[in-house]
């Protein structure tokens, strides 16, 4: 069935399924249609929050949200190819993948809700918080999986970059420390064509992102970022390797944002509503369902359970984070400092003076 | 003459001047075809072609650093930073380069760019949107700092930013950016820089403020009034250099001052008010001199971002200790 390329012909970037769910080449062994269905049910599960994050921004109840939809692939295939020791460095449209790391959706509508509780994750504790200063958290992942090599830890961190995020010079510095010290780093570059208005050809002249990595030693490879097999396969590839101590990798996931930037952004005043519906066609999660259906590993009677299941979990995260009571103003001082110093305790008081009563709202 | 937002102003200062003067361009992430992500340049890559309008890749060190190399060399760029959150990576390049090319080569390069940012919290944005960092810029000898308070100074002072022959930090309160309109003139008439405006006239009490806080400010003015407290009320504008005259006059007046900024109080610039009034006008205060600022924290995301902004209550409170102490 299908052609027998392993390549998307375009591209010339990895592939397993072809937009239409069509076999390219053998799936690899280490993808189940047990962990195949796993997949498609978190990427799935991300896209019901996603719509239900902008329902919630649009109607005053969360602050500005940055959708995940379109992306599904390159966040969930890239999560299960860690390991639940493994660190993760996020931007901050990488929630698909922190969910899978225990990250819980009411702590991510928390965070976007503007509450800073929604950063102390109850999962995995050594997860960074999401990054918005795009490109700062390369550098961090380098550092921890220095950190990690140093300590004889079996531990491996993954970053996610966008693609407008690469023309940073935070990106240029860490990627070529972590050539140089050759650690156990994996960076994956969302390339969803866009950052915000900025087509990916205005912020690089080069032909692909993945080749940034030539100029630093480091090994770069193109995958098709809405092929979850390609994203899981290569990733764990990319994260044995770290782990087995042949350092770090860069890897390009072509992807698209089927959504505005955020829930602050009109995407059609600078993008053509038709490039959009034609890149529908290509999206990862119809492209699965259409491989496991096909294979008869999923069904109508499946597929029924999990939206309704998935609108479940997320309507219960909803009223989870609409319970949640604004922490009041000492929360602008409790973790300031690992104690707070003399010289702020009027300080603190001047605030629980002018504390309104109530405390705030959402959103 | 046209009901403008402060937005809307900027947007005219800017095609005003690069209409009228062509070396002026403009250079940041998202302001051609989209108009910057608040719309400030709406339009004018459309007017004025892509090469005077430059989407640039996403990088703040290197946006500053081109801007200091077009300035050296005849342009007058005008760079966007997106928000005041992203705007350290340029730190490196306006210490270092800007505000001292003129003095490195005695006179023979100089720079003439402005760099606009959004500033300052109140309007509900993510994580590293909402930072006030003017008293940064203020420390580094050689800069301009300016932060207009209404649309008719935005105009003004955006005007004279570009016709300054030094480099000037041009800090937009976001907050302002379509709270309220007015009338603004669109007729190229600029607004002096270095100079402290006058907003409110008062005898007992002087209020020194600057962007967003003259709102909070000037509402405490009011309320004070119904207390019989008669405020008088300083628009900074432009932060360094500072017109320390206008407000020692001032104080020299009413005795007594309080100064209200959004930055955190820890060196923020209001203890350089402070300072110079301690060293210069002790003998004509009735009361010490206060400061209504935010706490020394990071700006707390949304929910609590309005307990970090000073209040009305928190001001009238520091203006009613200063009048009791006294
Ligand atoms: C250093 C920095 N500059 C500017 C911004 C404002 N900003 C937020 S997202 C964004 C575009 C990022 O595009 P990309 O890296 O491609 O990632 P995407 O949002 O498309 O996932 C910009 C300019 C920022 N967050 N950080």
């Amino acid at each position: 069935m299908g052609i027998h390329t392993s390549v998307d012909p375009e591209t010339g970037a990895v592939r397993f399924l072809s937009p239409e769910g069509a076999l390219c080449r053998p799936i690899p062994s280490s993808l189940s249609d047990e962990l195949l269905v796993t997949l498609y049910r978190a990427m799935t599960r991300t896209r019901i929050f996603d719509g239900k994050a902008v329902a919630l921004q649009r109607t005053g109840q969360l602050g500005t949200f940055a959708s995940a939809l379109g992306q599904e692939a390159v966040g969930v295939g890239a999560a299960a190819a860690m390991q639940a020791h493994d660190v993760l460095a996020p931007s901050y449209r990488d929630h698909g993948a922190q969910f899978l790391r225990g990250m819980t959706m009411a702590e991510c509508l928390l965070y976007w809700g503007g509450d800073e509780r929604g950063s102390d994750f109850a999962g995995p504790r050594l997860d960074f918080p999401n990054c918005v200063p795009v490109a700062t958290q390369i550098a961090h992942a380098v550092g921890a999986s220095y950190a990690f090599r140093l300590q004889r830890a079996d531990r491996v961190v993954v970053t996610f970059i966008g693609d407008g995020g690469t023309a940073n010079g935070g990106f240029y510095e860490a990627l070529n420390m972590a050539g140089v010290w050759r650690t156990p780093t994996v960076i994956i570059i969302n390339n969803n064509g866009w950052a915000i208005s900025t087509p990916c050809a205005l912020e690089c002249a080069a032909p692909t992102l993945a080749q940034k990595g030539v100029a630093v030693g480091i090994e770069g490879w193109q995958i098709d970022g809405n092929d979850v097999v390609a994203v899981y396969d290569t990733v764990r590839q990319a994260v044995e390797k770290a782990r087995a101590g042949q350092g770090p990798t860069l890897i390009e996931a072509l992807t698209y944002r089927l959504g505005d930037h955020t829930t602050a952004d009109d995407a059609t005043r600078y993008r053509d509503p038709e490039l959009v519906r034609r890149e529908w066609a290509r999206e990862p999660i119809a492209r699965l369902r259409a491989y496991l259906l096909r294979k008869g590993a999923w069904n109508q009677e499946k597929e029924d359970a999990l939206q309704r299941e998935s609108l479940e979990e997320v309507g219960q995260a909803v009223n989870a984070y609409l319970a949640t009571h604004s922490a009041g103003c000492d929360a602008m001082f409790d973790h300031l400092y690992a104690t707070l110093p003399a010289s702020y305790v009027s300080q603190r008081d001047t605030a629980r003076r002018f504390e309104p009563k109530g405390g705030g709202g959402h959103g | 003459m046209a009901e403008l937002s402060l937005v809307e102003a900027v947007n005219h200062a800017l095609a005003y001047e690069m209409a009228n003067d062509e070396s002026v361009l403009l250079l940041g992430e998202d302001i051609g075809v989209n108009g910057g992500v608040f719309r400030a340049t709406n339009g004018l890559q459309a007017r004025f072609g892509r090469e005077r309008v430059i989407d640039t890749p996403l990088a703040e060190g290197a946006i500053a650093g081109v801007a200091v190399g077009m300035a050296a060399m005849g342009l007058k760029p005008v760079a966007e930073i997106q928000f005041t959150g992203f705007i350290y990576p340029t730190i490196d390049q306006m210490i270092n380069h800007a505000s001292r090319l003129r003095n490195r080569t005695r006179g023979r390069l100089t720079c003439p760019m402005v760099l606009r940012s959004p500033y300052g919290a109140g309007i509900h944005a993510p994580e590293h949107h909402s930072e006030s960092p003017e008293a940064l810029f203020a420390h580094m000898p050689g800069l301009r700092v300016v932060v207009p308070s209404s649309p008719a100074r935005a105009y003004g002072l955006l005007l004279a930013a570009m016709r300054d022959p030094d480099p000037v930090v041009f800090l937009e309160p976001t907050r302002l950016y379509r709270l309220f309109k007015q009338e603004v003139a669109d007729e190229g008439e600029s607004l002096p820089l270095d100079a402290c405006f006058l907003s409110r006239e008062g005898k007992d009490v002087t209020l020194v403020a600057w962007g967003a806080m003259m709102q909070e400010t000037l509402a405490a003015a009011d309320a004070l009034e119904q207390q019989g407290v008669d405020a008088e009320v300083i628009d900074v504008a432009t932060i360094k250099p500072l017109d320390m005259e206008t407000i020692l006059r001032s104080v020299e007046k009413t005795g007594r001052c309080v100064i209200i900024h959004e930055a955190p109080r820890t060196a923020g610039f209001g203890a350089e008010i402070a300072a110079e009034i301690a060293e210069r006008a002790l003998f004509s205060l009735l009361a010490p001199v206060k400061r209504v600022a935010a706490y020394d924290v990071v700006v707390p995301l949304s929910r609590l971002e309005r307990q970090y902004i000073p209040s009305v209550d928190r001001i009238v409170d520091a203006v009613r200790s200063v009048m009791e102490g006294s």
